[in-house]
């Protein structure tokens, strides 16, 4: 599904990532792991398709079209989603209105008619449900005083109501309560499928307990420098990542 | 006064206008708004046809509403429905009482050339008087359609006395696009603990030239909220004056959405003559292209105005470089224990929005839409009468097309 080779990016003529090399095939479950500034959320952005990225060199290829070619709502109405490290806030815009928009845009993509309002609607109230949010969040602006695990939450709802392919989670786990994580990871898992994978960035090998990864990966200093299966969190967890750029 | 000497002040009265736009690049007040293309255009005084298309209309007219309709200035009874029982007529000139000293005074004092164009030369307008404690039941909804290359004038008067309330609803249309000059003066007398909801759209042609200036006289604990929504005309000026009596309250609010080569001027004047009085003032901007705004508030809060309490917001949005805005607040007090505040901010779209907009599949220019709109609707959602807001609305969707 998502082959990148060799990606190297700059950011303010600052180079971020240097040579980075991932496949992700659907169905698998991925877990980034690295020090802070090491360039996760970097990529992330780079493959949703945030301006200011400078690629030079490299390519990243997603179910075998150029990615990189595709402005950021192409990408998204194929199915790539990014569940934001810091969801941005939209004074003035509701959510219900950018998920109904969305949902739209991206069916409209697919060649499918618009949703229709009740379909939708129960649609919405069903995922709220699942996310144990309150509805009074539909007809909030977007993200707009919500507390921090409140627009991690959010992000899920929007991931759930646009069922993309590619799920890319920067850090979703941070700033959630135990509870709140549960919940998360529950609809993550209940998102599970063939035909979908997820590229999960993450700290803590607690969100791993909930959502068991098939790869981990450690991405330091602009690369992914070591990969290996579910185990290598819980090693990464006991030893740090010096050992592992000492190496490098 | 002979109708010949009444001729005569007509005729100074134009020639005074003509002067004052002419000038007024050299007028403190009207710095950011030079008017001299008006005097160039010369235009005619507008005159009353009797066969008229008002089919126009249909779409401007607010349900739930009464209608006072004036076209070119003239008032059109067939297409009003006016309030019965209510002290409501059409006024004219030549039916007001004023004394000669006041159309020389007017002549010789009156800076402001609308003003005096205004009242030697407006053909009808609103009169509205409501008793102590009477209520209009329904929004006034007053029309001015202009269908002619023209100078169209109109003058209202509006009381209301002790405890009454009324919604008006100031609506500036044009039917094919022309160029002309509407120029629309309304005063209102708010007597003690009366209240009027004043709304004003402005959606003159975007070859129009359009003054309209809204002189308040607020009694103690009277209210008075003006909404004022500025969407037309190829050079527009709104002036707004209120003067605060004890424990009144006013509050204005306003958006101006300019394009292509508008320029969108609002000039609010606050008048803090005794203590305890309250103002809030919440303007919004939205440039584009080559589009000019000015926002001038001016705030006086007189020496025995004590515990007066003032706030002055004004935001604007840019959307492209070529756009321009002025904006100038102007405090001045002389009480010592007020609470008053301002804040001016001029911006751009966000990126990051914008991203985040399009990592969820919304094209950039449909976000960038979308985004104007929820700036801009803000200050739509004050709208408390609903077939207005629906009515803002669509014609925000208009200027900015996106689904709702
Ligand atoms: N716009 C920018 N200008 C300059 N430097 C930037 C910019 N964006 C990112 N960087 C730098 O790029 C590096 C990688 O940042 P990135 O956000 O990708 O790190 P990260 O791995 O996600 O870290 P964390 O775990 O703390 O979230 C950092 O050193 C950061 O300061
Ligand atoms: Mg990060």
């Amino acid at each position: 599904m998502l082959s990148i080779q060799n990606l190297s990016v700059n950011v303010e003529n600052k180079h971020i990532l240097k040579g980075l090399n991932l496949e992700v095939k659907a169905g698998e479950i991925h877990a980034i792991m690295g020090p802070n500034g090491a360039g996760k959320s970097t990529l992330s952005h780079v493959l949703s398709g945030k301006a200011g990225y400078d690629v030079t060199d490299g390519s990243v290829s997603y179910n075998d079209k150029n990615l990189l070619d595709m402005p950021a709502e192409i990408r998204a109405r194929e199915g790539v989603f990014l569940a934001f490290q810091y969801p941005v806030e939209i004074p003035g815009v509701s959510n219900i209105y950018l998920l109904k928009a969305a949902l739209n845009a991206i069916r409209k993509h697919r060649g499918l008619s618009e949703v229709d309002a009740m379909d939708f609607l129960t649609m919405v109230k069903a995922k709220v449900k699942a996310l144990d949010m309150d509805e009074k969040f539909l007809y909030r602006a977007v993200n707009e005083g919500f507390s921090g695990g409140e627009k991690k939450r959010n992000e899920i709802l929007q991931m759930a109501m646009l069922e993309p392919q590619l799920c890319i989670l920067d850090e979703t786990d941070s700033g959630l309560d135990i509870d709140a994580l549960k919940i998360v990871a529950e609809g993550v898992n209940s998102l599970r499928a063939e035909n979908r994978a997820f590229v999960m960035i993450t700290h803590y090998q607690r969100l791993l307990d909930y959502i068991k990864p098939d790869f981990v990966h450690v991405l330091a200093d602009g690369k992914i420098v070591k990969s290996g299966g579910a185990e290598l969190a819980l090693e990464l967890e006991e030893k740090g990542y010096s050992w592992l750029e000492q190496g490098v | 006064m002979t109708s010949d000497h009444l001729t005569v002040l007509k005729s100074q009265a134009l020639e005074k206008f003509n002067a004052f736009a002419s000038n007024s690049a050299r007028e403190e007040e009207w710095r950011y708004t030079n008017v001299s293309a008006l005097a160039k255009k010369n235009f005619p005084l507008a005159t009353n046809e009797s066969e008229i298309n008002l089919e126009a209309l249909a779409q401007w007219k607010l349900e739930n509403c009464y209608h006072f309709v004036l076209v070119n200035g003239f008032f059109n009874e067939q297409a009003s429905y006016l309030p019965k029982a209510v002290d409501i007529c059409a006024l004219s000139l030549e039916s007001e009482s004023e004394d000669d000293d006041d159309f020389e005074s007017v002549l010789a004092n009156e800076k402001n050339g609308f003003l005096v164009l205004n009242f030697f030369h407006s053909n009808n307008g609103l009169y509205l008087n409501l008793e102590k404690s009477e209520v209009l039941d329904k929004p006034l909804q007053i029309i001015h359609l202009t269908t002619q290359e023209a100078m169209v004038n109109t003058y209202h008067t509006v009381v209301l006395e002790e405890n009454a309330q009324a919604t008006i609803i100031e609506t500036f249309i044009n039917r094919d696009n022309q160029s002309y000059l509407s120029n629309s003066v309304l005063e209102c007398a708010i007597e003690n603990n009366a209240e009027l909801t004043l709304y004003k759209l402005q959606n003159e042609s975007e070859k129009a030239f359009h003054f309209g200036g809204v002189y308040i006289q607020q009694a103690e604990t009277s209210k008075f909220t003006h909404h004022n929504f500025a969407l037309g005309g190829l050079l527009a000026r709104s002036e707004i004056h209120c003067d605060l009596d004890n424990d009144s309250e006013c509050e204005l609010n306003g958006l101006y959405l300019g394009q292509n080569r508008q320029h969108l001027d609002n000039h609010t004047r606050i008048n803090h003559n005794q203590p305890n009085g309250i103002s809030r003032e919440f303007y919004k901007g939205i440039l584009n292209n080559r589009a000019r705004g000015v926002f001038q508030g001016r705030v006086i809060v007189a020496e025995n105005a004590q515990k007066t309490d003032s706030q002055m917001n004004n935001r604007n949005l840019l959307l492209s470089a070529d756009a321009e805005i002025d904006t100038k607040p102007q405090l001045e007090i002389y009480a010592d224990d007020v609470k008053c505040s301002h804040g001016m901010t001029v911006g751009q779209l966000e990126e990051k929005s914008i991203f985040y907009l399009q990592s969820r599949g919304i094209d950039e220019e449909t976000a960038k839409h979308v985004l104007t709109f929820a700036f801009a609707n803000e200050m739509v959602e004050k709208v408390e009468f609903e077939p207005l807001k629906q009515l803002l609305q669509q014609q925000l969707l208009i200027r900015l097309p996106i689904e709702l």
